[in-house]
C-alpha cells in the first residue's frame, strides 16, 4: 500500500479536496469496519443469548433478506445502464432524444417511488390486459403481475432517472478538450466517449452511484407494499403472529444496517482502488 | 515554396457567427502543401476560430472549406479530413486517465487500425522524436507542461497527418518550457509539413513562416512574408498590433 502510494501521480481534478485528509485515511477505514462488525456482533449476541426470539426471527426473515438482496443487486445492475443511456441522451443535441431523455427524467423526479412501484404493480398489469383483449393475445389478456419483475423494473425505471443525472453530471464535468482531442484524432462520438470520455466520468461518477446503491437497499423495503415478501414484509408476518414489535424491529433495522453499513465499505473499497489506477 | 499546384487548404469565404458576435466576416485563405502560415492578431481577432473550422471543431455558419480534395460538408468526409490533420492545442488535452505511451496508441488503434507491434513503434519513435525519454509509463499530470504539450505533437503526429494545426500551442506555457515545444515545431517545419500556427510566438514566427497572417476582427488584414510584414507593414491596424508586441 505505502510504495503505491508514493508513485501515486498528483491529483488535478476533482478529488483534490479528498487528497487532503488522505494520510488517515487508511487509519479511518479500519475504524469503519470496526462498526460493520460491531454490528453483525451485536446481532450475534442477541441471537445466542436469546435464540427467542431473536434467532426465530432470523430464521424467519431469512428468504426475505434473499429477495432484498436479489432486487436491489439485479435492479442496480440495470439501472446502470439505463442511466448511461439516458446521460448520453440527457446531453444529445438530437432534439428528440434529448427531449425524450429530459421528460423521462422530469416526470419519474416528480413521483413518489411508493407510487411509482404500486402503480407499475397494480396499475400496469391492467393496461397489459386491456391491450390484449383489443389485440385478441390470449397471453397478453391473461397476464398475471409478477411481483418481483415489476418490482425491478419500477426500481429500474425510477432509479435510472436519478442515475441519468449522475452521468450527465459525470461526462458534462469532463473537459470539453478531451472530446475534441479525440475528435480531431479522427475519432467518432462514440468512440470518443467510449474511450476517453466515459472511462474519466466513471471515476467522477462512483462516489455518488455507490451512494445510491445503499439508497436503493433501504428503498427495496417499499416494495413490502407490493405483496413481495422482503425484509420488511418477512417482519410484519412474524410481528403479526407473535406480537413482538420491540424485538423484531430492532432486529430487523439491524439487518438493514449491517448491510447498508457493508456496502458502504465496499464502495469505498472500489472508489479508493480506482482512485490508485488512474 | 509556392508551386502551380492545387492549395492543400483552401477556405472560401468562410463567416461565423456566436449568437451575436459575428467571429468570422467572410476569410478567404489558400495553403499550399509544405506552406508554414502564422497567423497572428488581438484576442478576439477569430484567428482561432478559423483554425478550428479548418478540422471542423467548429462549425462555420457560411462558406467553403476543402482539405486536400476534400469538402468539408457532411459527417464522413468531415472525420476523413479529421484523419489527415493533426491538431495541437493550448491547453495539450492528453487524456489524463491514459500513460503517455497509450495516448499515442489510442487513435492508431482504433482510427488507424494498427497492430499493437506497429503502433508501439511508431510511438517510440516519436517520442524519441519530441525528446521525451523514458517517461512513457506515466500520466500526464505527472510530467511538465512542456514536455506535455511534446507529447501532444507527437499523439497528432502518429496518425501521419498531412497538416498540422497549432492552437496557441505555447500559451500556457511557462516561459522556460517554450523553447522545447518551438523546437519540435521548427524540426517539423523544416521536414516540410504544412503547418497552421495561431501563436504570439513572434520569433518563431520570424524564423519558421512563409507568410504571416494578421487578423482582426473576424477579418484577415494583412499578409505578408515575414520580414516584409514585420519590418514593412502596409495596414495601419497592423503596424499598432506589431507595435505592442514587438516592443518586448
Amino acid at each position: 500500500m505505502f510504495t503505491r502510494r508514493k508513485t501515486e501521480p498528483p491529483e488535478i481534478k476533482i478529488s483534490e479536496l479528498e487528497n487532503i485528509p488522505e494520510a488517515g485515511v487508511g487509519y479511518h477505514i479500519d475504524a469503519w469496519w470496526w462498526l460493520v462488525a460491531l454490528v453483525a456482533g451485536l446481532i450475534a449476541i442477541l441471537s445466542i443469548t436469546k435464540p427467542d426470539p431473536y434467532w426465530r426471527i432470523i430464521l424467519f426473515v431469512r428468504d426475505g433478506i434473499g429477495i432484498t438482496i436479489l432486487i436491489t443487486v439485479v435492479s442496480f445492475i440495470l439501472m446502470i445502464f439505463v442511466g448511461m443511456f439516458g446521460g448520453l441522451g440527457r446531453i444529445s443535441k438530437n432534439k428528440a432524444i434529448n427531449l425524450i431523455t429530459t421528460l423521462y427524467v422530469e416526470i419519474v423526479r416528480g413521483i413518489p417511488l411508493l407510487v411509482q412501484l404500486i402503480w407499475w404493480y397494480f396499475a400496469f398489469p391492467v393496461i397489459i390486459k386491456q391491450i390484449g383483449v383489443w389485440t385478441h393475445i390470449p397471453f397478453m389478456a391473461n397476464y398475471q403481475a409478477n411481483a418481483i419483475l415489476l418490482a425491478i423494473f419500477g426500481f429500474v425505471f425510477c432509479y435510472g432517472a436519478y442515475m441519468s443525472e449522475i452521468f450527465r453530471a459525470g461526462i458534462q464535468s469532463i473537459p470539453k478538450g478531451q472530446m475534441e482531442a479525440a475528435r480531431s484524432l479522427g475519432m467518432s462520438y462514440f468512440q470518443s466517449m467510449r474511450h476517453v470520455v466515459l472511462p474519466q466520468a466513471i471515476r467522477v461518477i462512483l462516489p455518488p452511484v455507490g451512494n445510491e446503491f445503499i439508497a436503493l437497499l433501504k428503498d427495496s423495503s417499499l416494495v413490502s407494499a407490493v405483496a413481495l415478501a422482503d425484509l420488511t414484509r418477512r417482519g410484519r408476518e412474524f410481528m403479526a403472529a407473535n406480537f413482538n414489535p420491540l424485538q423484531v424491529w430492532t432486529m430487523i433495522a439491524l439487518i438493514y444496517l449491517v448491510m447498508t453499513l457493508f456496502s458502504a465499505r465496499i464502495v469505498n473499497y472500489i472508489e479508493r482502488r480506482t482512485k490508485f489506477e488512474r | 515554396m509556392k508551386d502551380n499546384k492545387e492549395p492543400i487548404i483552401q477556405i472560401e469565404n468562410i463567416h461565423k457567427r456566436f449568437g451575436k458576435v459575428h467571429a468570422l466576416r467572410g476569410v478567404s485563405l489558400q495553403i499550399q502543401k509544405g506552406e508554414v502560415v502564422v497567423i497572428v492578431g488581438p484576442s478576439g481577432s477569430g484567428k482561432s476560430t478559423l483554425l478550428r473550422c479548418i478540422n471542423r471543431l467548429e462549425e462555420y455558419t457560411s462558406g467553403k472549406i476543402i482539405v486536400d480534395g476534400i469538402p468539408l460538408d457532411n459527417a464522413q468526409n468531415i472525420n476523413l479530413v479529421r484523419q489527415e490533420i493533426g491538431m495541437v492545442f493550448q491547453s495539450f488535452n492528453l487524456f489524463s486517465h491514459l500513460t503517455v505511451l497509450d495516448n499515442l496508441l489510442l487513435a492508431q488503434k482504433i482510427v488507424r487500425k494498427r497492430t499493437s507491434e506497429e503502433s508501439h513503434k511508431i510511438a517510440l519513435e516519436l517520442l524519441k522524436k519530441v525528446g521525451i525519454p523514458e517517461k512513457i509509463h506515466t500520466y500526464p499530470a505527472q510530467i511538465s507542461g512542456g514536455q506535455q504539450q511534446r507529447v501532444a505533437i507527437a499523439r497528432a503526429l502518429a496518425m501521419n497527418p498531412r497538416i498540422m494545426l497549432f492552437d496557441e500551442p505555447t500559451s500556457a506555457l511557462d516561459p522556460e518550457m517554450i523553447k522545447e515545444v518551438l523546437d519540435v515545431m521548427m524540426d517539423l517545419a523544416k521536414e516540410g509539413m504544412t503547418m497552421v500556427v495561431v501563436s504570439h510566438e513572434m520569433g518563431f514566427a520570424r524564423a519558421a513562416a512563409h507568410r504571416i497572417i494578421f487578423m482582426d476582427e473576424g477579418q484577415i488584414i494583412e499578409e505578408a512574408p515575414p520580414e516584409q510584414l514585420f519590418t514593412h507593414p502596409k495596414q495601419e491596424r497592423t503596424k499598432r498590433f506589431l507595435s505592442k508586441v514587438l516592443d518586448h
